[in-house]
């Protein structure tokens, strides 16, 4: 436990280490899923687009 | 092999190229980022003179050169859409701006909090650091550019001038720590003779180096993806892939 206490006091630096770590998996994180969500939403428009076409033809 | 690329050129043959890659792409950049962590933040001992602080490093040195490096691929890849018309380089170009933004402020962001501690300063207005700052003004540049321009072919012709010109500044984000006076430190990797980076601190150094490029692949490819579906909306096989 002692060792798990010391490994996240980072000899002090506890602050900006974790900081930087976590701000690494935020960015990264909204980065990967920002274009999941777009191709969805992409995907329901054109087809959506499609539907409407076919409904006045 | 020029039957591939020529098929890989094709807006279709990519899409499904790309689709079945991006799985084994993340799961590399997962296995490397596991290994870089434990490597990191474990394995590797305290640096002597700036003690556990250090391993911000392990963020901030492969941010920092993946900021250059997609910013050459955009570039690059813009150079082509000019000079060929090949949509898929204009695909790949516009679909690097933000990543590569990311990674730029990942790498402004982690080098303020390290040199908080270390300097004792979050900012100083030196030649690295002003030089990177302007790095991302030019991906955001063209982010905006390309959104300001309706026809998508148009927008990418311009950006792709706006990020060849922009392509001054790599050398000199590169040297500015040899040219000017800063309290950035100089390059201890890429130095010719011999790397002066402990082995045990160089492996997690260049495991997540080798992750964030991975990660780069697997985002480049999910945008890009977007980007041709956005782009070919109107075509048959777009109309068959909703079908489905």
């Amino acid at each position: 436990m002692s060792s798990l206490n010391e490994f996240l006091h980072m000899g002090g630096y506890a602050f900006y280490v974790w900081t930087s770590y976590g701000l690494a998996v935020v960015v990264l994180l909204v980065t990967a899923i920002t274009p999941l969500r777009q191709r969805k939403k992409l995907l329901a428009g054109i087809a959506r687009n499609i539907r409407r076409a076919r409904r006045t033809t | 092999m020029f039957q591939f690329f020529h098929q890989l050129a094709s807006p279709r043959y990519f899409y499904g190229i790309a689709g079945r890659l991006i799985p084994w792409l993340a799961v590399a950049f997962g296995l490397f980022t596991v290994a870089g962590l434990y490597y990191g933040l474990i394995v590797a001992p305290p640096d002597y003179q700036q003690g556990e602080s250090y391993r911000i490093m392990f963020i901030h040195v492969p941010a920092a050169w993946m900021s250059l490096f997609v910013y050459v691929v955009m570039a690059t890849a813009g150079a082509m859409g000019l000079i060929w018309r090949m949509k898929l380089a204009e695909v790949v170009a516009i679909s690097s701006a933000p990543i590569g933004a990311a990674f730029t402020f990942l790498a402004l962001v982690t080098g303020s909090i390290w040199g908080k501690p270390m300097w004792g300063t979050w900012w100083v207005w030196d030649a690295r650091l002003t030089s990177e700052l302007i790095l991302l003004f030019l991906y955001l540049g063209v982010i905006a550019l390309y959104n300001a321009v309706e026809d998508r072919r148009t927008a990418s012709r311009a950006i792709a001038i706006l990020a060849i010109v922009g392509v001054v500044n790599i050398p000199i984000i590169h040297y500015s720590v040899e040219w000017w006076n800063t309290l950035h430190q100089g390059p201890t990797v890429t130095k010719l003779d011999k790397p002066s980076i402990h082995m045990s601190m160089l492996i997690p150094l260049l495991l997540m180096a080798v992750a964030f490029k991975l990660y780069y692949g697997m985002v480049l490819l999910m945008r890009s993806r977007c980007e041709v579906i956005d782009r070919e909306r109107n075509t048959q096989w777009v109309r068959e892939l909703i079908e489905k």
